[in-house]
């Protein structure tokens, strides 16, 4: 089975600055990777270029064993979180059916196969009470389950999440994000996950991909997570403190962590 | 005498064609007003048919067809519109810039324009029983066709307009579809206006859709119900207004609007909004 996203001497800059390069990465399938570094540090961005829509400046990224391309429906993507405005005609089963048929031109008509794989979706994330009411009604926990039912019902191969938890409550944040672990167990998804804090998933990732200062570094939280580590990156002193199974970054001007 | 209704059978027969083509109109505008509510695009509805009237002024002055002259001057529009006005913002300034333009343009053609006044005034309030035969088949054609399209792309246009991140994501050709839309807008447009007349285009193109989404969230009943109140005001304005020595469009917005006034009511009843738990 190929590796289910691989990117070899990738670089990429932004207005003369290198957010990252010579990034060197391979995510299994069914692995779990945290991508953690400050605003501005590149992440949204490379998940951009994961998705076809912004090109590195050099190297390849392959996609399941295929070269990167635009609209690759074995990626499935949780969008940065923006809240869906009230009174918007979309209902949370409506959400997660247009990740299923939503790209097909033709009669709007759907197909049983559809409809069941849209049902179990809702079913998987625990959203079948609220699932027909308009999703600008729900609250922020509710609308990013169906996120998650939307970005897996067709099954991806490779799961990009931009900063899912941003503004969830503690319970929802850790509801959503034992949703993505799951569906990483259950269907060997990869995981990328976009975060600028770690704490909500440290207990489920494999691997984080720290991105500082035009630099990187990726190895096991329990590696990358270490002061003399990040002061590396960073180039300037950082320390890491562990607290109750958490852990904070401090010291660093640009380090979004709180 | 404002209504008389007492030949209404013969003249109902003569303006048969004028009533076909409201009722196409009617579901057409009730169907794409969906999308220019999903697209936040009344604005730009208005802007359009602003040139379109300008189009059609510009055709009536030169004995072109009057239909083609609208219809060239909505594409103008809604190309420029749709080229340069892919975020919000820029659509707004943009069409608030077009919309006095072509309306000055319309009103300097019909003031060149020698012919009878009568013609002027409908291509801004609505002329329709004055659309000869070939023409009603043109706006009914041209209808049709945008129908057809935009049921084939009703799913990816739906999901670029409300979840345009994961649509791109999805490979949802956005630029593409989003140019598309505004071609099918023109030529909605083009007959709107001389159905119902510049200035009320948005009766037909807006009030439909704005009505149904006070009533429903549902993907389906909120087209079905555009639809029906779009067929409903265009129809109902036509048959009433052959009775009468009024125009026609006053009968289609006052209906058109009355339908929104009970939708809003009904809609307050609707089942409660669930109470909407703090996301923090």
């Amino acid at each position: 089975m190929p590796a289910a996203l691989e990117i070899h001497e990738g670089a990429l800059g932004f207005g003369g600055r290198a957010l990252w390069s010579a990034l060197d990465l391979t995510v299994e399938p069914g692995e779990f990777l945290a991508v953690l570094g400050a605003n501005g540090s590149g992440k949204t961005s490379l998940l951009r270029a994961i998705l076809g829509q912004q090109d590195l400046d050099s190297g390849t990224i392959e996609v399941g064993g295929r070269p990167v391309r635009r609209g690759d429906r074995r990626i499935g993507y949780i969008p940065q979180q923006r809240l869906v405005a009230p009174g918007t005609p979309l209902r949370g089963r409506d959400l997660v059916t247009l990740g299923v048929n939503g790209h097909r031109f033709g009669l709007p008509v759907m197909s049983a196969a559809d409809r069941e794989r849209v049902d179990a979706a809702i079913t998987a994330v625990g959203a079948s009470d609220y699932a027909e009411q308009p999703m600008g009604s729900l609250s922020g926990g509710e609308q990013q389950r169906l996120r998650v039912a939307q970005a897996t019902a067709s099954d991806p191969l490779l799961l990009l999440a931009d900063e899912p938890l941003t503004s969830l409550d503690l319970a929802h944040q850790r509801g959503v994000a034992e949703l993505i672990d799951r569906q990483r167990h259950e269907k060997e998804t990869a995981v990328v996950f976009v975060t600028h804090d770690v704490n909500p998933v440290l207990g489920m990732v494999d691997r984080v991909l720290y991105l500082a200062q035009g630099r990187f570094t990726v190895g096991t939280p329990e590696e990358v997570l270490r002061s003399e580590v990040l002061s590396a990156l960073y180039g300037t002193s950082v320390e890491v403190l562990h607290r109750d199974g958490r852990v904070f970054v401090a010291g660093a001007t640009d380090v979004g962590h709180h | 005498m404002i209504f008389d209704f007492s030949d209404y059978g013969e003249l109902l027969v003569l303006v048969q064609a004028s009533v076909y083509a409201g009722a196409v109109l009617g579901i057409v505008g009730g169907l794409i007003g969906v999308f220019v509510m999903q697209r936040d695009m009344a604005f730009a509805v208005h802007g359009i048919s602003e040139l379109s009237f300008a189009g059609a002024a510009a055709a009536l002055l030169l004995g072109a067809n009057v239909v083609l002259g609208s219809v060239f001057g909505s594409l103008i529009a809604a190309a420029i519109i749709g080229l340069l006005g892919a975020r919000a913002r820029d659509r707004n300034s943009i069409i608030g810039v077009l919309m006095p333009f072509g309306l000055g343009l319309g009103i300097l053609f019909l003031a060149l324009y020698p012919g009878r006044s009568g013609n002027k005034f409908g291509l801004l309030t609505g002329q329709i029983v004055s659309v000869d035969f070939p023409q009603l088949g043109l706006l009914i054609g041209i209808s049709i066709a945008v129908l057809v399209v935009l049921l084939v792309i009703w799913r990816p246009l739906t999901f670029d307009s409300l979840d345009p991140d994961v649509a791109a994501a999805r490979g949802v050709p956005s630029r593409t579809l989003s140019l598309t839309f505004m071609l099918l807008l023109g030529l909605t447009i083009a007959v709107s206006v001389q159905v119902i007349g510049a200035l009320l285009v948005l009766a037909l193109l807006v009030t439909p859709a704005a009505a149904a989404l006070r009533l429903s969230s549902s993907p389906i009943l909120v087209p079905v119900l555009s639809m029906v109140f779009g067929f409903v005001s265009a129809v109902g304005g036509i048959l009433i207004a052959i009775g009468s020595s009024l125009p026609i469009s006053p009968f289609i917005t006052t209906i058109s609007f009355a339908i929104y006034l009970v939708c809003r009511v009904v809609g307050m009843r609707r089942v409660p909004v669930r109470k909407v738990e703090s996301w923090r």
